[in-house]
Order: structure tokens, then sequence, then C-alpha cells
């Protein structure tokens, strides 16, 4: 009786998601902060160090879907809402689409394009290359977000590649921490690293809870 | 003529025929103040503004006038484009009042600049307290616009008022025991809420070899803009070295020794493989975390302007470079 009751919500908190706008609508609230930097951008509104805000602000983003990515089976699983996992590769894909644009922000606006000065200056700044090294890890599990990819690759390879997105978490932070630890400037890494911490922790207690 | 530069004659020298007159620059502003204002759209308009903003030097009308005379030292006034006040006094380090660059003028408006006084003690044979009225007076203002460059790789340009330090130095007549100068800045949790973070060993320590500290670009600045220092950029009175990397110039100064030893200075006491005691600009030796070969000039360029090279001593080579004839600069960074 009280399982039957207790469903019934949640069957009606999850219909929304399975609406068929749900998915463009998440869509376009994920443009949000990229249209809203360009409004920025192209209207002066960043502050002195325009370049700076823009880089900085791509890479916040970045770390907010990459949470928002690692959250969806943690919350799936803890609130009973299997339609949350429409989201999962949408979200995926958003963290690598800021990561992309952090990482061009860079290229473009601090390095003017130049590729041997960027050649140069990556591997001379380690918190530079760990956020290098999170992109380059974060390519293969975009290239391979397709139905037909995980077919190809078949369910369990498939999913052992795409643990790889635990390392770029730890990657992601070790950069952010790197890069504030010139101010000892903690704070918000901490944030995220608690954040992270606790997807990451909900994860190795069910696989101990499931041994 | 403008155009042949050699580092000989170091740069930016102007000569009459070169400056713009008058009208002819107002002119140009005011256009660009119609465009900023006009039909260009509000995207346009506010970069347009910006420009116009940059190559304003009018008072900005918010704090105590403060004029100086144009200075007769050689490098005192490059032709760069002066930074807009408000980016000026709206960004920056000082970490007495936090570590964000919005911070300082967020948070500055509790220090307390008067009464002030200036203990000048150490190696000297006339040691003693300057007040802040007297230091007013003690030469006469000049106005030296000099480019700024900060460590993190951004620079600006300007307008500031005060005079040389060698002019308090020779006041107080160094013995021959000073080699160095230590300036250290005012450090009251009452009044700077970043004393509450352990980023620096407070008081900020700075310091300069007693040559540098004579030599006429360096600077005791009480204004910029011709209006005496907001807060947040060290009033009531800082310290101005062109050449080196801002966090040399020490803000809000109460205290000036005259020492034998080298000084440990704040930064080289936080982090010693990455700031050392000199810091001139060098765009030949890095930062151990990034480059400083180049760098972005705040509100001038473009967002997609390509980084600008940084200038060997920020472009005083030919006024400084003899003080350190000789010297292993990647060794003494």
């Amino acid at each position: 009786m009280s399982a039957v009751l207790s469903a019934v919500p949640r069957r009606r908190a999850g219909a929304w998601l399975l609406h068929p706008a749900a998915k463009p609508l998440a869509f376009a609230a994920a443009l949000v902060p990229l249209a809203w930097l360009v409004y920025g951008a192209a209207a002066d509104a960043l502050g002195p160090n325009p370049a700076e805000a823009l880089i900085r602000a791509t890479g916040d983003w970045t770390l907010r879907f990459l949470c928002l990515t690692l959250a969806v089976t943690p919350l799936r699983e803890g609130l009973g809402l299997p339609a949350l996992a429409r989201f999962r590769r949408l979200l995926g894909l958003f963290t690598f689409f800021y990561a992309v644009l952090h990482f061009l922000g860079y290229a473009w606006l601090d390095m003017g394009f130049d590729a041997a000065a960027i050649a140069r200056d990556i591997p001379k700044r380690p918190f530079a290359l760990v956020g290098f090294a999170a992109l380059l890890l974060m390519a293969p599990l975009a290239a391979t977000s397709c139905r037909r990819a995980i077919q190809a690759l078949g369910a369990p390879r498939w999913q052992a590649l795409h643990r790889a997105v635990y390392a770029v978490a730890g990657l992601a932070i070790l950069h952010f921490f790197w890069m504030r630890a010139a101010k000892h400037n903690f704070a918000e890494v901490a944030v995220y690293a608690a954040v992270l911490g606790l997807l990451l922790g909900w994860r190795l207690a069910r696989r101990w809870r499931r041994a | 003529m403008s155009f042949l530069r050699s580092a000989r004659q170091g740069h930016d020298h102007p000569v009459p025929s070169e400056i713009t007159p008058r009208a002819v620059f107002e002119q140009r502003r005011e256009l660009l103040r119609q465009f900023a204002a006009g039909s260009a759209g509000a995207v346009l308009a506010a970069w347009a503004g910006r420009e116009a903003g940059a190559q304003t030097a009018a008072r900005p009308g918010l704090l105590a006038a403060l004029p100086g005379a144009r200075s007769g030292v050689p490098g005192a006034a490059v032709m760069d484009k002066q930074t807009r006040y408000a980016d000026a006094t709206g960004y920056n380090n000082f970490y007495e009042f936090g570590t964000g660059k919005d911070d300082p003028a967020a948070l500055a408006h509790t220090l307390r600049t008067r009464p002030w006084s200036v203990a000048v003690e150490g190696a000297v044979a006339k040691p003693r307290s300057f007040g802040l009225e007297e230091l007013l007076k003690l030469a006469p203002m000049e106005e030296r616009i000099y480019r700024l460059r900060c460590v993190e790789g951004w620079s600006m340009v300007i307008p500031w008022v005060g005079w040389s330090l060698a002019e308090l130095i020779r006041r107080v007549e160094p013995t021959g025991n000073a080699k160095y100068l230590e300036f250290h800045t005012l450090a009251d949790p009452q009044q700077m809420p970043g004393l509450r973070s352990r980023v620096l060993d407070w008081p900020y320590v700075e310091g300069l070899r007693l040559d540098e500290a004579m030599h006429p670009l360096t600077l005791l600045a009480f204004g910029m803009y011709g209006e005496v220092l907001p807060n947040q950029n060290g009033a009531p009175l800082r310290l101005v070295v062109p050449w080196k990397y801002g966090f040399k110039s020490a803000k809000s100064i109460v205290k000036i020794r005259f020492v034998e030893q080298q000084p440990r200075t704040a930064w080289v006491r936080a982090a010693a493989s990455e700031y050392g005691f000199y810091s001139n600009v060098n765009p030949k030796v890095d930062h151990p975390r990034w480059s400083q070969a180049t760098e972005r000039r705040i509100g001038e360029d473009g967002l997609f302007t390509k980084k600008r090279p940084t200038l060997m001593f920020n472009g005083y080579e030919a006024q400084v470079g003899q003080l350190y004839a000789g010297m292993d600069l990647a060794k003494h960074y």
C-alpha cells in the first residue's frame, strides 16, 4: 500500500522529464551561459579584462556541467527518476563544449592562435598541461557518445571507456586548484572538489555495497 | 622621425612636432563621443566609449585635485594611450583588501589616510617621522606618465603625481651602511579585511637597492590622474617603480628603513622560486607558471587583439639598464 502511494508522486514528478519539449528546453538552457558571455563581450560588459573574464567563465561552466553530468546517475537512482538518464549525454556533451570554448579562449585571446607558441606554453605550465590533458581525455568520450558508437564498441567496453570521466574530474579539480594556488584562494575550488568528491564517493559506496 | 627608434635613444621622448595639437585631439575625442552616443548601436557604442575614455586624460573629478607639473626626467612621460580611470582604479591588486582584482575598489573605503605619517629609520644620519602634510610640500609635484606591467601579464598606462624618492633620501642622509631600502605597507586589521587571509606575511614589505631607489624615475606618488590617490591604489602615498613588476611598488607606506642586507620581501618569503628581489620586467625570463614575453593592455586592446610584446625593463632600458650592467638577470630575477 505504502509502496503504491509513494510511487504515484514519483511517476508524476518524472513525467515532465519525458515531455517532448524537455530535451530541447534543456539544450536551450545549456546555451544560456554562452549567450550571456557573447552578449557581455559584444556590449563590453565583462569588466576591464574581458579576455580573462571569458576564459574564466567558460572554465567555471565546464566544471558546473561536469558536476551536473556526474550528478545524473546518483540523482536518478537516489530519487527514483529513471527519465533523468535521457539528459546525461546532453550534459556530458555540453561539458565538452564549454571545455573546448575554454581552450579556444586561451588559444585565441591569450595566444592569438599561434600554434608554435601554444605548443611551447602548455608543457611549461603544469596547471595548463593538466587542463589540456583533461580536454584530450574528454574528446574520445564526446566522439563515442552516439548510439552507433555504443553498439560498435559493445556496452561493457563503452562503459569502461567512459569511466575516464572520473579521471577528467580529478584533472579538472587539479587544474583549478593549481590556478588558484597563487593567491591561496581555495574557497571555490573546495566547493567543486566537495561536490565532485561526493558524486564519486557515492559511486564507490554503491560499488562496495554491491560487492 | 618618430617612427625611427633606437634602443640608445630609449623610448618615447616626445618632440614638439609629434604632439597632437589640442584642437585636433579634442575634435577626435568629440567624434568618438558622438560615435559612442550615436546610432552605431549599443554594442558598438560600448566599445567606442571605451576608446574615447582611454584617450581622455581629463580629471575624473571624484577626489581632491593634485596637479603635477610636466616632468623633465627622461622617460617620465610615455606617449602610450592612458588607461581609463575606471579601469586603473577598479582592477588592481592590493591584497590587504582581498585577492580579487575588484576587491580593493569595493573594500578599501575603510582605509583612513589622515592623519598619516611615514617613519624613516635605519642607516641614516637624520632618522625621523614625516607627516603627510609635510611630504606633500617636500618637493614640487610632477606628473609622470608610466607604463605599469603586472607580473600577472597585464599592463596599464597611468599618469601619476608625485616626486622622485631621491628627494626624500637626500634629506635623511643615508650612511655608508645603507645598501638597501625597505618599504612597509600599513597592516591594520581594523581597516584592512584582507589581513585575515594568510596569503602573505603581513605587513607587506618591499625593497630596492639604494641606487634603484635613487634613480630619478623611482617615484613617491601621492596622486594619479591629477587627483589624490584613491584608497584602493595605495593612498595616501605609494612607490611607483615603472621598470619593475607592479608588486614592487609598495602601497600605503608607513615606514621606510635603510638597511645593509638585502630585505626579505613579502613575495620572496611567500614564494622565492617565483618572485625574486629584483623583479625587473623582463620578457626573456618567464615566471615558472606563465610566460612574461607578452602582455595585455587593459581597456585598450580589443578582445581579439593579440597580446603585445613586453619590453625589456618595461621600455625603460635606456634609463635604467646601466643599473644592472654585468648582472645575470636570469639568476637575479
